[in-house]
């Protein structure tokens, strides 16, 4: 099973960000896009989940077959769909373990009955243990007051909860210290398995040491411009961007830990 | 803006709420319009003793000579002669489920009420149509000397206590509504809780309007004496009627030395509703009072819930939430007036306006001379679902001594896209991210509800927000 990325453009405001973008990610397979800031890395990622400040002009993206451009978020989530966002929204009074049910149970098959409150307890307590977090972050509300390195967290426990077939990751590395990084790649890499295609947006090689993609792409100006192996990233992190055919912009290395 | 006219409901609400019970049943039909006659009338069918007609007569004057107020102007377009003053489903209240007349009872289960009720009720006082059919005192409560009952049983059962605070909160003088409503009240909830008793389950009353154009005049009188605690809910829910209903309660609180008195009211009246209610309480010596109060129902509700602090140390809490969908207007609010030093005061107010309708926060915080060290925080946020609804804040303020530690923040804001974006892509539906989003709102207010009724609550709340949505 394939979520496919063909020819996509897509504009913001009326400004077209995404010029044709092609990529195909496979089921058990591990992506890497890079790319500098502004490239449209993370346009690619809310464009395919949906947001409808992004307009699709043209171009698919497929999941199993099936278009899935023109349906709602949660439609694309159900679908088997994941994103996990760079700036994950709060929302007051809605506490993390209500909102972390509802995400399950949407995930589940249609026609599957909906675990207990205990059932689904011990199915959140066994992922708070692998992510290193404690239980009382359930009784917090969702992303509220959040350091840094809980949001990211908890969006990686979502996606250990959902099992999506694809998971978009925005950035998840950003604003993590070493430790917190390790913790969260450790997580990717134990919900990435051969039922789960990811994405790894990034700005960063860092992760890229702790995650291990089979797949490197590089983003510039709305298009994908190289791709390659996991040795391509090794090599944007000493000749930076400037070398690739089509790349325009300034001087950049792909950066180390800031 | 207050000609009558229908609300269009969902089938969703008339079939959950939209019942509509045959009144031919009623064992008193009342007479419609307000007229001393009237007044009598109800004097007699209760068997009041003078001095309480002798209130209701000076309160009637006292109404008819004067002239609605001009900060409400839909007081004055009401033709007070067009409603039933007194209406009655049965002659005596029952005191047990059983003898319930049969369509009662019906309406209660419609409502959930008798499952509610073997879950984690063990006392209730339900009051139908102006009177109290149903009661049941739990055997506890009587031997600790609790008395739960309706205010016209109260009246003859208890009149020493009765003529003591009747009318000493809120006196009929108080406002214009508080005057007719004096003159013409017919029923509510009577609590009385002795020195150092401490009531361990929330006391509950159900009230309901079943009769077209039908005035529903609830008199509550809460007396905590020293050191005791009590909690007080009152739920309500009613059937879709064409025209439009009158309801005014009073409320009158009293909290001894010492005492807890926690009221709690969930207000979903159909919405042709008129309901206008002042209530009040009179906070002592290091007691607490506290007001958790929500307004979902009504055409129009005008409610400020108010706690005069008279003793060192006392204590005010309010909770004021209020949802106002199409065609409705919440104004809502609360009151904290320090009259003695070092008494702290907390009003939390939470609206939620949708589909073009209007919530006004209206509150008021007095700090008197003499009144040293008092702390007082006042909060209030408005969530607008659409850009056709509005919202709007009155928040008055009377700060007479320098060392007053006062804090005021007010808020407006929209559902954020990008919080709906967000639980969307939890596989979450757009109209179950915008429950949510309200639900989490609004969760100050939950959280003080027994945990059925919070169910019921954010259910109720939910249904309002898919509606518009789906």
């Amino acid at each position: 099973m394939k979520l496919e990325i063909k020819d996509l453009r897509a504009s913001v405001e009326g400004k077209e960000i995404l010029k044709g973008v092609n990529l195909t990610v496979a089921q058990g397979e591990t992506h890497a896009l890079m790319g500098p800031n502004g490239s449209g890395k993370s346009t690619l990622a809310y464009t395919l989940m949906g947001h409808p400040k992004y307009q699709v002009t043209s171009g698919q993206a497929l999941i199993d077959g099936e278009n899935i451009i023109g349906l709602t978020p949660d439609k694309r989530a159900k679908k088997g769909l994941f994103l996990a966002f760079q700036y994950p929204v709060s929302v007051q009074g809605v506490s993390m373990f209500s909102f972390l049910r509802a995400a399950y149970n949407n995930s589940r098959p249609p026609g599957t009955d909906s675990p207990t409150i205990f059932e689904f307890r011990e199915v959140v307590a066994e992922k708070l243990k692998m992510l290193s977090m404690d239980e009382a972050f359930l009784t917090r509300y969702l992303n509220e007051g959040f350091s840094g390195g809980e949001k990211k967290r908890a969006e990686i426990l979502q996606m250990a909860l959902m099992q999506p077939r694809f998971a978009v990751l925005d950035e998840t590395d950003s604003g993590l210290d070493i430790d917190a990084l390790r913790i969260v790649a450790e997580g990717i890499n134990k919900v990435s398995g051969p039922n789960t295609g990811m994405l790894l947006i990034t700005h960063y090689q860092r992760i890229l040491k702790y995650v291990k993609p089979q797949f490197v792409h590089v983003m510039y100006q709305g298009r994908i411009i190289e791709s390659g192996g996991e040795d391509l990233s090794r090599l944007l992190e000493e000749k930076g961007y400037t070398w690739i055919k089509g790349y325009g912009g300034e001087e950049e290395v792909a950066q180390p830990a800031p | 803006m207050m000609a009558s006219k229908v609300d269009v409901v969902t089938d969703d609400y008339k079939e959950k709420y939209g019942f509509s019970d045959p009144t031919d049943s009623y064992a008193v039909q009342g007479v419609k319009g307000l007229s001393e006659k009237v007044v009598q009338e109800i004097v007699r069918i209760h068997d009041e003793p003078a001095w309480m007609e002798q209130i209701r007569m000076k309160a009637l004057r006292h109404f008819l000579d004067r002239k609605a107020p001009s900060w409400a102007p839909e007081l004055a377009d009401i033709d007070y002669q067009d409603f039933y003053y007194y209406a009655s489903p049965t002659k005596q209240a029952a005191n047990s489920w059983d003898q319930l007349p049969e369509y009662i009872r019906n309406t209660y289960d419609k409502l959930g009420i008798s499952e509610a009720e073997k879950k984690f009720l063990s006392g209730v006082g339900a009051i139908y149509e102006s009177e109290a059919v149903y009661h049941s005192i739990q055997g506890v409560l009587s031997k600790q000397g609790v008395v739960f009952t309706d205010t016209v049983t109260a009246l003859k059962e208890y009149p020493e206590i009765m003529k003591k605070y009747f009318g000493t909160v809120v006196p009929y003088q108080d406002n214009y509504i508080a005057a007719l409503q004096t003159a013409v009240w017919s029923a509510g909830s009577f609590v009385y809780v002795p020195e150092g008793v401490k009531v361990s389950m929330p006391l509950q009353a159900y009230f309901r309007i079943n009769e077209r154009n039908m005035g529903q005049f609830e008199r509550t009188l809460i007396i905590g004496e020293p050191h005791s605690e009590v909690t007080y809910m009152e739920g309500c829910s009613a059937p879709v009627y064409s025209s439009q209903s009158l309801h005014s309660a009073i409320v009158e609180i009293v909290a001894q030395k010492g005492s807890l008195v926690k009221y709690t009211t969930l207000q979903n009246w159909s919405r042709d509703v008129l309901n206008l209610v002042t209530k009040r309480a009179h906070a002592y010596e290091d007691s607490m009072v506290s007001w958790v109060d929500f307004n979902g129902g009504s055409r129009l509700t005008r409610k400020y819930p108010s706690i005069y602090l008279l003793g060192p140390r006392a204590k005010a809490d309010i909770i004021s939430v209020a949802y106002a969908g199409a065609g409705q207007v919440q104004d809502t609010g609360g009151k904290a007036i320090h009259l003695a030093r070092d008494t702290t005061s907390k009003i939390l107010s939470r609206s939620v306006s949708k589909d073009g309708g209007h919530t006004a926060y209206r509150g008021l915080l007095y700090i008197a001379k003499g009144a040293k060290n008092v702390k007082s925080s006042v909060r209030c946020d408005a969530l607008l679902i659409d850009e056709r609804s509005t919202t709007a804040t009155y928040p008055y303020m009377e700060i007479q001594e320098d060392d007053a530690t006062v804090t005021h923040e007010a808020s407006v804001g929209k559902v954020g896209e990008e919080q709906l974006f967000y639980l969307m892509a939890r596989g979450i539906s757009e109209g179950d991210a915008l429950s949510m989003v309200v639900n989490g709102f609004l969760e100050p207010f939950a959280k003080e509800l027994p945990m059925a009724y919070a169910v019921e609550f954010n259910r109720l709340m939910s249904l309002e927000m898919t509606n518009a949505v789906g």
